[in-house]
């Protein structure tokens, strides 16, 4: 089954996305990271490297970022894990919901779930 | 632990050159902790006022991490200053000036060598450019890394400088390439949002790699006991008779249709 991986510049804000994420998950694995380790703002590599191995059980992880340095870092946990992993360019929150449901179709591979997290970036509210 | 004496293990080659980059390591953080308030006055003209706290404390970590190993050959001192400084230093200058090491550090796997010099030197440029989405003209520390790098691979493969000469010719050219920041308008990073503001000020991520760069080229010429070269960037340094004979030495010549 394709993991999630939900990763803010706030720890509490990548667990209350995963929270509301995880309403539509079913059995998906949908990890939080985020912080700068010392409980301040920001995010760190190694973290979302583990939160990484901590969603995959071989079919491939669908990352979600916010801002700025949490791209960046994803972006060198992804190139230094083993996993077959791939950043969503999508809003975080959006993005993770339609990747969250996207997952538990029986047919989803790590292509379908990217591309559904993306379609999130068209999402119009109003 | 910051007490703590050095082992001498490994290849005796691999060891020494592990003690030099060791030592940079320690040399750049106490440049970076000593400019810390300059950094972070640039830093506050265009961005959010962090960058010579997060630098000053990433690189002390990073000094404190490469202390601390046993065996210290290049590669792996190399790879945990990068993982450190990835940890360490906050917001974006962690990915950058960190994680292009670690990825860099690959090059370092046969030693320390001209060659693997320039290919390390190659990969680090082009991971930050590709992390950042940033190129030359963009006032980052792109702007101060490209020359001092092309300066630097010149050097070695096509004039076959001695390398400490090559280093002190990029170290100038790095330092050309932060005066380059100051006119132009940033297009990446915080300072991007300041739009035409931004003109007139020196990028703190440039200023930065300048210093880094400083300090490689200072305890490398102190491990050789030699002097730091005087040179410039821009002299060609190309041998006069060996460009007659080049066919692609000839400088067209503007007035020819």
């Amino acid at each position: 089954m394709v993991g999630l991986v939900v990763v803010s510049h706030s720890e509490r804000a990548a667990e209350g996305i995963v929270e509301v994420a995880a309403e539509m998950a079913g059995d998906t694995r949908i990890e939080p990271v985020g912080g700068d380790g010392q409980g301040g703002i920001g995010t760190v590599p190694d973290d979302i490297g583990a939160a990484i191995d901590a969603a995959d059980d071989g079919d491939g992880v669908v990352v979600l970022v916010d801002l700025g340095s949490a791209v960046m870092n994803a972006d060198v946990a992804v190139e230094l894990s083993d996993a077959e992993a791939v950043i969503a360019d999508a809003p975080v929150l959006e993005g993770a919901v339609n990747a969250a449901v996207a997952a538990t179709d029986p047919s989803a591979t790590l292509e379908s779930v990217h591309e559904q997290a993306e379609a999130a970036r068209g999402m119009e509210k109003l | 632990m910051s007490g703590e004496t050095r082992t001498d293990g490994g290849a005796a080659d691999d060891a020494s050159d592990g003690d030099a980059v060791v030592a940079a390591v320690e040399a750049v953080a106490d440049r970076i902790e000593g400019e810390r308030d300059h950094l972070t006055d640039l830093d506050s003209a265009i961005g959010d006022a962090d960058h010579g706290g997060n630098m000053a404390r990433g690189w002390a970590a990073a000094a404190e991490a490469a202390r601390d190993l046993d065996d210290p050959d290049p590669q792996t001192v190399c790879k945990t200053v990068g993982k450190t400084l990835m940890a360490e230093v906050g917001g974006a200058s962690g990915p950058l000036f960190g994680g292009s090491l670690v990825f860099a550090s690959a090059e370092l796997d046969g030693g320390v060598t001209p060659e693997s010099a320039v290919a390390f030197a190659e990969t680090y440029l082009e991971k930050v450019e590709d992390r950042g989405d940033a190129r030359v003209g963009d006032q980052t520390m792109v702007d101060a890394l490209t020359p001092a790098v092309h300066t630097f691979k010149k050097s070695i493969e096509t004039d076959e400088l001695p390398p400490l000469e090559a280093l002190a010719k990029a170290v100038d050219a790095a330092e050309r390439g932060v005066a380059f920041t100051v006119p132009i308008r940033a297009k990446k990073g915080r300072a991007s949002y300041l739009g035409w503001r931004s003109v007139g000020h020196q990028d703190p991520g440039a200023t930065s790699a300048l210093f880094i760069l400083e300090e490689l080229l200072a305890v490398a010429a102190d491990r050789l006991d030699a002097e730091v070269p005087d040179v410039d960037a821009t002299s060609p340094t190309i041998p006069d008779e060996g460009a007659a004979e080049s066919d692609d030495a000839t400088p067209p010549d503007p007035e020819d249709g």
